[in-house]
């Protein structure tokens, strides 16, 4: 049988008309449709330490406090807050309004489970570590708490500002519901996740910081940055995070895009091991930090993206970088040092990067690998799968490491676990000084910011002349959203959390 | 014994050799479910945490006893639960399969239907330019790696007609038929492309080893139209090489398309596996390995089976 000529074309043209049908989605109004390339890895917001878990968290639970833009304590669940004189009390006063999703009252009792739970060591909660000075904890009335501790502790404050540090319902502590139902008092609330494909989101119509601007958030798992461009392109995604430089830096080049950037408190850095031979040689670790150029590292393997920096990352705390020792590269002195190290001929070692975590790190090394070898160090760069990659981080069984580690936005909780001798990751970091232990200790109990900042800049330039790693650069954290999205305003401590205020227009 | 009873006893062997082989290769793996959720922060952790995480996830006894206790579950009809959803393994891997399986249809049907014409056209053109256009594209469909396609698709449809279909959230068929096919299409094809060059190398050499038989003369002698020789006489039996191929490509197919899951973001049994494997959740791993072992399986012995319905002469078991 032949078709004749005009049912063909009636025939292509109903396939046309279905396939048009087909691609051309309806825009939704007022729902916002995010994407992001790794998805959460849970819900328990005491146990998360995934990014893509944490900024899904912020918009489901409220901590006491939260950072603002300038990383100052602003109000959450607490209104106010108080340090006693001799820094060993913390009252915060509740706000009235603030309630779960489930339409019940976040009292003191909620916010005393919540802070035993993060305390007791079967949580295995993340951020333990930071909350140790806390003795005991009392509820005179449901709308106050007081924190008595067992030393000063100025750095508390801000790790309570963490979705590590969430409120919880009391009630989900006792019944252990935590991590497989998410009730929290934050904007939003989780009405669907399907892992590694997408989250649903309504918005919580008990938060008390009143109506959000869209009728929901939809978060898709793309399977790579640059399909999340291609679905922006589409006008399928409204607002994306993104982390490799390389893809957010096209964004700026597309029609109806626009791009933020939020500098971040991670650092790129260059982890020596200095229980090894010869990186045990002081000498030897300053002619590394000598021969490295931090801005071409910056120039080519980041393409430009991000700022020399010292050890400190916090605008507050940070020295100028041109202050610490050899951050301007110095060759002849690198030989130098070499040569009183009696490693004049120079040597072999093996670094190590994950593949694609931070997107950038083999190039990191390869720059790196450029830059030692014109002081006789020849670097044999490894690569392998993250999880690899963390397994022989966390072991410490490495020469040198090309990492990107998080930062805090206090120095004290930032540091104190790699180069005290204390430290949880002082394996990591083979390295502690009591000159170092010293300071650190001194700015952790001195609650006067002015006179933090001092005792931390002796910290950093201690730090960086005794050079056991040789950190980079900052880093920068993307978020591009299409021009429909109006109101988003950038807060690098609470990147989604600002989702609470934009809307989507048509 | 007959044949049938006979294939389906050794297949709890092979299941057993592939649990464990699958149990004990991923453990060799570095880096556990700790470190997966983790990241470099597990290194915070107290040695009491450390120990409460592991029993929680099970790591806390020894390979052997894990081993046990989950062979032991399997004949329960219980394949664990997930670390990651937090649920029955056997529940993740169903609500995957329907994707996985539609997609492997839809693919194999666009490569039979474009590759068995293709091939015994070109088989009736021998060595004419027609054949060796034919030959000359399958030839490209087979050496171009499906992501090559994949991405083409993409990049070409999102920057210049700024149009995809969505990604990310998949819309079951039965929900929505034509937003579900918008989404399967490009996939389907990109799938089904590379197959289809296959079908048409394969059919085409099988054609014309028949159309030189005996049995083919005899008919066209007998005044038989070249249509009806070709696609009454000669087709079915040139369809056996094909048919063993479609089995192999189905089996494979039914274990997710892993690269073409990722590009288009279809959450099917590919992807599935590959996250659990990136996050060394255990249980989802075995059980979506052992899941796609039996279906390599059960579609090995239907080709089987199928040879014997296509061509009569062959007795299957022997004798």
């Amino acid at each position: 049988m032949h078709l004749t000529t005009t049912k063909r074309l009636l025939a292509g043209l109903a396939v046309a008309a279905t396939l048009t049908t087909a691609f051309a989605l309806p825009v939704q109004a007022a729902s916002l449709r995010m994407a992001w390339s790794q998805d959460a890895t849970g819900l328990d917001p005491h146990k998360q330490t995934a990014f893509s878990s944490l900024r899904l968290l912020e918009l489901i639970y409220e901590p006491l406090v939260r950072l603002d833009a300038n990383y100052n304590v602003s109000p959450a669940i607490a209104t106010s807050w108080e340090f006693s004189p001799d820094g060993l009390t913390l009252t915060f006063k509740l706000d009235p309004n603030a309630k779960f999703s489930t339409g019940d009252a976040v009292t003191s009792a909620d916010v005393k489970a919540s802070f035993e739970r993060l305390l007791d060591e079967a949580t295995a909660a993340a951020a333990r570590a930071n909350f140790t000075s806390i003795a005991s904890i009392d509820t005179p009335d449901p709308q106050t708490v007081v924190f008595h501790l067992s030393q000063p502790d100025a750095p508390i404050l801000v790790a309570m500002s963490g979705t590590n540090a969430s409120i919880v319902p009391a009630s989900a502590v006792t019944d252990g519901s935590i991590g497989t139902t998410a009730i929290g008092s934050g904007p939003f609330k989780l009405d669907q996740w399907d892992p590694n494909v997408k989250e649903v989101l309504s918005p919580n119509p008990n938060w008390a910081g009143g109506k959000v601007g869209v009728d929901g958030i939809t978060i898709s798992v793309l399977p790579s940055e640059s399909a999340i461009i291609d679905s922006m392109r589409a006008n399928q995604i409204d607002f994306a995070l993104f982390n490799d430089p390389t893809i957010a830096t096209l964004i700026p080049g597309e029609q109806g895009m626009t791009l933020n950037r939020i500098p971040g408190l991670a650092y790129n850095v260059l982890q020596m091991n200095p229980s090894r031979p010869p990186m045990d040689n002081l000498k030897v670790r300053q002619a590394i930090s000598c021969a490295v150029n931090r801005q071409e590292i910056i120039d080519t393997a980041l393409i430009g993206e991000g700022k020399v920096t010292g050890p400190l990352t916090m605008a507050a705390y940070a020295s100028d970088p041109s202050t610490l020792f050899c951050y301007t590269q110095d060759v002849d002195k690198a030989k130098a040092l070499m040569k009183e190290a009696g490693q004049e001929a120079g040597f072999s070692v093996d670094v190590i990067a994950a593949t694609g975590e931070p997107p950038y790190a083999a190039n990191e090394a390869q720059v790196l690998q450029s830059q030692l070898a014109a002081i006789g160090v020849k670097l044999n760069i490894k690569t392998m799968d993250l999880k690899v990659y963390v397994d022989t981080w966390l072991k410490g069984d490495f020469d040198m490491a090309v990492a990107q580690n998080g930062g805090r936005p206090d120095p004290y909780p930032m540091y104190n676990r790699y180069f005290t001798k204390d430290g949880n990751l002082v394996k990591v970091s083979n390295f502690s000084d009591p000159e170092l232990d010293k300071l650190l200790q001194e700015g952790r109990v001195e609650t006067d910011v002015a006179k933090r900042k001092p005792i931390f800049q002796q910290f950093e330039a201690r730090l960086a002349e005794q050079a056991p790693w040789v950190w980079i650069s900052s880093t920068v954290t993307y978020t591009a959203n299409l021009d429909s999205v109006k109101g988003y305003e950038i807060n690098p401590s609470n990147l989604l959390f600002a989702l609470s205020k934009v809307t989507v227009g048509q | 014994m007959n044949y049938l009873t006979q294939r389906l006893l050794t297949f709890p062997l092979v299941l057993l050799g592939v649990s464990l082989l699958v149990f004990f290769a991923i453990r060799l793996v570095p880096g556990d479910a700790i470190i997966a959720m983790l990241g470099t922060e597990a290194g915070l952790l107290t040695e009491a945490q450390r120990a409460s995480l592991a029993a929680y996830f099970g790591l806390d006894q020894p390979i052997v006893v894990q081993y046990g206790r989950w062979l032991a579950g399997l004949f329960e009809g219980n394949l664990g639960i997930s670390v990651t959803y937090g649920k029955p393994v056997l529940e993740v891997i169903l609500a995957r399969f329907p994707l996985t399986l539609e997609l492997s249809l839809l693919s194999m049907l666009i490569s039979l239907a474009v590759g068995i014409p293709a091939g015994v056209f070109a088989a009736t053109r021998v060595d004419r330019p027609s054949d060796l256009v034919v030959r000359l594209f399958a030839m490209l469909g087979q050496s171009t790696p499906s992501f090559v396609v994949g991405l083409v698709l993409i990049y070409f449809l999102s920057v210049t007609f700024r149009m995809l279909p969505a990604m990310g959230s998949f819309t079951p068929l039965f929900v929505d038929p034509i937003g579900n096919l918008s989404q399967m299409i490009l996939p389907s094809i990109t799938l089904g492309l590379s197959f289809a060059a296959a079908v048409t190398r394969i059919s085409r050499s099988a054609m014309l080893d028949v159309l030189s038989d005996d049995y083919v003369r005899t008919a066209r002698s007998k005044g038989a139209s070249q249509r009806d020789v070709v696609w009454k006489h000669a087709l079915p039996n040139a369809l056996i090489p094909v048919v063993t191929l479609s089995g192999v490509e189905f089996g494979y197919l039914l274990g997710g398309a892993v690269i073409v899951e990722q590009i288009f973001a279809l959450p099917g049994l590919g992807r599935l596996t590959l996250d659990a494997i990136s996050q060394r959740d255990y249980p989802l791993v075995q059980g979506a390995v052992l899941f796609i072992a039996l279906n390599f399986l059960v579609v090995n012995l239907l080709v089987d089976l199928a040879y014997a319905a296509l061509d009569p002469r062959i007795r299957l078991g022997g004798k």
